[in-house]
């Protein structure tokens, strides 16, 4: 039984934890050993864990990329990080973030394709989003200076929602200018504005 | 990059069986041609192409690293 199930998954390339067993027929050794044995016959039904398909659809991506990444998962409450980190990975971050953003939303779709319960991926290569945090937060204070000395609206770049929250938090409580948005996406992007 | 454009759609789709990649190689560039079932259209398309924008730039990545130009047409 246990050697029937062994070679299903190795077939399936598939870990314990991602299938539901069922067994069809348990396996007899038969009378003396030798009359009537039977293989056992069970049946493997593949139940998607997202995290383990985000893991091995990432890895089958870097193997055509022909990157070595490691990559550590983590549970945060309500999402799964992705941590990938290895040499030259700027390709996966691409201009401010655009190709590491694709795959995020890649990996959101396609590792909880059939799954009974969706989970959600956030993914960074090399501590890169905790950067761009940090640059955003201070960009967003020097804007914040500039409006109130000049008296006037900063408009910024358009940038994704995700950022946008980062300027509008950064600045939620300064006591001079207020944040807002404007425009459509992708081409939304924030007015920095002084409070009269 | 072929094979990354399959498995990319492969990953995503209902009938992964049915999924073709053609490869036309011009001068400078190289166009892969993706072609799934039309109940999958939607899969590899996305709301204003949001997903087909995704696998371009993911395939673009791998591009870059290789020094080709490709482009990514779904069919």
């Amino acid at each position: 039984m246990e050697e029937a199930v062994k070679e299903a998954l190795k077939e399936l390339r598939l870990e314990n934890d991602e299938v539901e067993i069922e067994i069809l027929e348990e396996a007899s050794k038969g009378l003396f050993g030798f009359l009537g044995t039977k293989d056992a016959k069970v049946k493997v039904t593949e139940k998607v864990v997202p995290e383990k398909r985000a893991g091995r659809i990432l890895q089958q991506i870097f193997s055509y990329m022909d990157l070595e990444v490691e990559i550590n998962t983590s549970d945060c409450d309500d999402y799964i990080k992705i941590d990938l980190s290895g040499p030259d990975l700027g390709i996966l971050i691409g201009r401010r973030g655009d190709t590491l953003d694709s795959l995020q939303y890649y990996i959101n779709l396609s590792a909880n394709k059939r799954a009974e319960k969706r989970v959600k991926f956030i993914i960074d290569v090399e501590g890169y989003r905790q950067r761009r945090q940090e640059t955003l937060s201070r960009l967003a204070l020097k804007l914040a200076d500039k409006a109130k000395r000049k008296g006037r609206n900063v408009v910024l770049e358009p940038m994704n929602p995700h950022e946008r929250r980062v300027i509008h938090t950064a600045l939620q409580n300064h006591n001079e200018v207020f944040t807002y948005s404007e425009g459509e996406e992708p081409y939304r992007k924030i007015i920095i504005s002084p409070k009269k | 990059m072929k094979e990354l454009v399959e498995f990319l759609a492969k990953s995503l789709v209902d009938n992964p069986e049915e999924v073709v990649v053609d490869v036309i190689e011009g001068d400078k560039a190289q166009v892969l041609k993706l072609k799934v079932t039309s109940d999958d259209m939607g899969k590899v398309i996305g709301k204003q192409g949001r997903i087909a924008k995704a696998i371009r730039t993911i395939v673009k990545a791998a591009a870059s690293k290789k020094g080709k130009k490709i482009t990514v047409e779904i069919v």
